[in-house]
């Protein structure tokens, strides 16, 4: 077992056992399924739109190298600085080179999860700069220094008292009982750091190769005054966030918010195109735009699961997958948690160390039915699970799985089956739940149902014998 | 099953040379020891006219994922003839049979759980609603999230037993808010880990696959 596997059978076992963290998510997640359903229901055929937002993601995953160039022509047309980094050491060095010959000392960032996957906030930290997180919930798990709990809702595992709690440690604050409140006294912290930044840092939502935008959408405008006010700005952008043409944000961003956080529309829709222009009164001085591979063209070469990178981080199946919402999003130790996060992490981060996600599950497909841009999740954990053992069988399995196929192609066997359960099955129930149980691992915490008194095949010749 | 199917006018064969669908070893990751099992699977339907499965995730196996196994290999043609052949139990009924009223009678408060294999591999949601609507003295009551996953999932069952167990429970207590006695579903794979669930609690809740409800009568 990996050392990534043993955190997580440990992590995952702890978190399954906390009633009160799975009433919490329950709680989170049953309000989103309501608005949800509420926001799907406006759509005139959810199916057909799914299906078009999958046509523009595909359309662009497919023609990356076309789409790619065209934006970066646009966006350096107007004075954009276009940066192709192969992984985060890269990127990271040339956003702290960046901070560097500006003279930077405040950073201001808004959420991007492709800079978490970098770890771009430590490694600026590291650096000398301060890096304060101006998205409410990336700025609560900032101050408790954890790393985003899900990929939209980061502090979503936090009660209102734990928020203040952590407020009055690390900010001062007085107790505070109300989300008014709580926003209240981040927004007083926070306005300063924007006054003083001289840097913004952003992610992206979509990149608009049609007309060199970066589109980002949020629901707090922190996005949009941490890319506006500072002097410089720096977005970083997963080369696979690139979409042919402006008109496909009219399904995306609908979709996004949908799937996302069950809502219409978010609230701040920005359309970013390049830095400050002769004529304008705001925006930075200077933009610069990182392009990320990070071994999404590992995940791009693989024909079976290229459809992963259409992934737009709505969300929406980490909402709905029993895995995540049993174990919670820590315990993934990822920085993309649920189905998307067990599908991609063993392509972006080597598959024997994180085979194990995809492992751990049932395989109920509710992923892939909610998601927008129709991943076919489920089934590429199947696919990550056999190119795991095609690559490396585990010695112990191998054996067990050898003889599973002598055993079950041989029917002549097979019918011994039922009558050795009915010798063996008082002695199991007997020592059901023991150490020395070999059912253990399922008679631990259930039962199992008594053998039958008669196997399908007997009740058959029985049958066929008295006619 | 066979009951039922008899009762409609159908010779219901049983080929004695079947054994396992070998979804342990395809959903393990070993798809060569699945192509193994699956073999005797592929001559023992070879000469069937329809192939009706009383799993929904054994269904989902011959019908969705056999085409995959075989891709590429020598007896893809077979797979898929297979699986085209195949039907889960409820969806031939209503869907080929066009039955609905199987004249069964059960008097219970009963709620019906949707194994995701059958669910959303094989789209089956209204077609077992449709019959158990029929049987006399039977009250359907649908519980919250029914379409969630009970925590069975094959061999992830015994590798994180403790997951499983806690999406068990959650299903177990879904179960209970409706207040039903009786659980019903069209997987029994689901029914064992709900009842194993159950039973460990002590609750007096019953399980039982929609093939037995409808022959009852």
């Amino acid at each position: 077992m990996s050392t990534e596997s043993v955190q997580f059978h440990h992590d995952a076992e702890r978190l399954t056992r906390d009633v009160r963290h799975r009433g919490l998510i329950q709680k989170a997640l049953g309000g989103y399924y309501v608005k949800r359903d509420e926001q799907k229901s406006r759509y005139t055929d959810w199916q057909m739109a799914r299906a078009s937002a999958a046509a523009a993601k595909y359309e662009a995953v497919n023609h990356l190298d076309t789409y790619l160039l065209e934006l970066t022509e646009k966006l350096e047309a107007r004075g954009t600085k276009v940066f192709w980094a192969a992984d985060g050491a890269e990127a990271a060095d040339y956003i702290a080179s960046v901070a560097r010959n500006a003279g930077v000392r405040r950073i201001i960032k808004s959420k991007t999860m492709t800079g978490e996957e970098i770890h771009l906030g430590q490694a600026l930290e590291k650096c000398g700069y301060e890096v304060v997180e101006s998205d409410l919930g990336e700025f609560i798990v900032q101050l408790r220094e954890e790393p985003p709990y899900h990929i939209v809702f980061p502090s979503m595992h936090l009660t209102r008292g734990e928020i203040s709690d952590t407020f009055q440690k690390k900010l001062g604050s007085a107790p505070a009982e109300t989300p008014e409140e709580l926003t209240m006294i981040a927004r007083d912290v926070m306005r300063q750091k924007y006054c003083e930044a001289d840097m913004g840092i952003s992610g992206a939502n979509f990149a608009v190769a049609e007309t060199g935008h970066l589109s980002i959408t949020e629901n707090e405008g922190n996005a949009r005054l941490s890319t506006t006010l500072p002097r410089l700005l720096v977005s970083i952008v997963g080369i696979e966030k690139v979409i042919p043409k402006l008109d496909d944000l009219a399904v995306l961003l609908p979709m996004l918010a949908t799937a996302g956080a069950g809502q219409n529309m978010t609230c701040y829709n920005t359309l970013l195109g390049g830095p400050r222009a002769a004529e304008e009164t705001d925006g930075p001085e200077e933009f610069h735009v990182v392009l990320l591979d990070n071994r999404r063209t590992t995940l791009l070469a693989d024909p079976e699961q290229r459809d992963a990178l259409h992934c737009i981080r709505c969300g929406a199946c980490l909402n709905v997958c029993p895995i995540f919402k049993n174990i919670g999003g820590h315990s993934y130790g990822t920085t993309y948690q649920g189905p998307i996060g067990s599908v991609i992490t063993p392509h972006l981060r080597g598959l024997q160390s994180w085979k194990h996600l995809s492992f751990s599950s049932s395989l109920c497909g509710a992923c892939s039915e909610a998601c927008p841009v129709k991943i076919d999740l489920h089934h590429h954990l199947l696919q990550n699970r056999r190119n795991a053992i095609a690559n490396k069988p585990v010695w112990w399995e191998k054996p067990i799985f050898a003889g599973f196929a002598w055993f079950m192609s041989r029917p002549a066997l097979y019918r011994f089956a039922a009558p050795l359960l009915r010798v063996g099955g008082p002695v199991l129930h007997a020592i059901r739940g023991r150490f020395f149980d070999p059912a253990r691992l399922w008679t631990a915490t259930r039962d199992l149902p008594p053998p039958p008194r008669e196997s399908f095949k007997e009740f058959w010749r029985k049958r066929n014998a008295s006619r | 099953m066979v009951k039922i199917l008899e009762k409609l006018g159908h010779q219901v064969e049983y080929p004695e040379t079947q054994t396992c669908c070998g979804q342990p070893a395809f959903n393990s990751g070993y798809w060569g020891e699945a192509r193994a099992v699956a073999d005797t699977m592929l001559d023992a339907f070879r000469d069937a006219e329809v192939v009706v499965g009383v799993s929904g995730s054994c269904g989902a196996m011959l019908k969705v994922f056999y085409p995959e196994l075989y891709h590429g290999h020598a007896r893809e043609a077979e797979a898929k003839a297979l699986s085209e052949k195949t039907h889960e139990f409820s969806s031939f009924l209503v869907n080929v049979l066009g039955v609905g009223d199987l004249g069964a009678g059960l008097s219970a408060k009963a709620t019906f759980h949707d194994g995701c294999h059958g669910l959303r591999e094989l789209g089956i949601k209204r077609e077992p609603r449709e019959l158990l609507r029929h049987v006399r003295g039977l009250e359907l009551v649908e519980m919250g999230e029914a379409e969630t996953c009970c925590g069975f999932g094959g061999t992830f069952s015994v590798k994180f037993p403790e997951i499983s167990t806690a999406m068990g429970e959650v299903k177990c207590a879904s179960i209970l808010e409706t207040g039903a006695d009786l659980v019903i579903s069209n997987d029994s794979s689901c029914l064992m880990q709900i009842q194993g669930l159950f039973d460990r609690r002590g609750e007096k809740i019953r399980s039982m696959h929609l093939a037995e409800v409808l022959a009852l009568s």
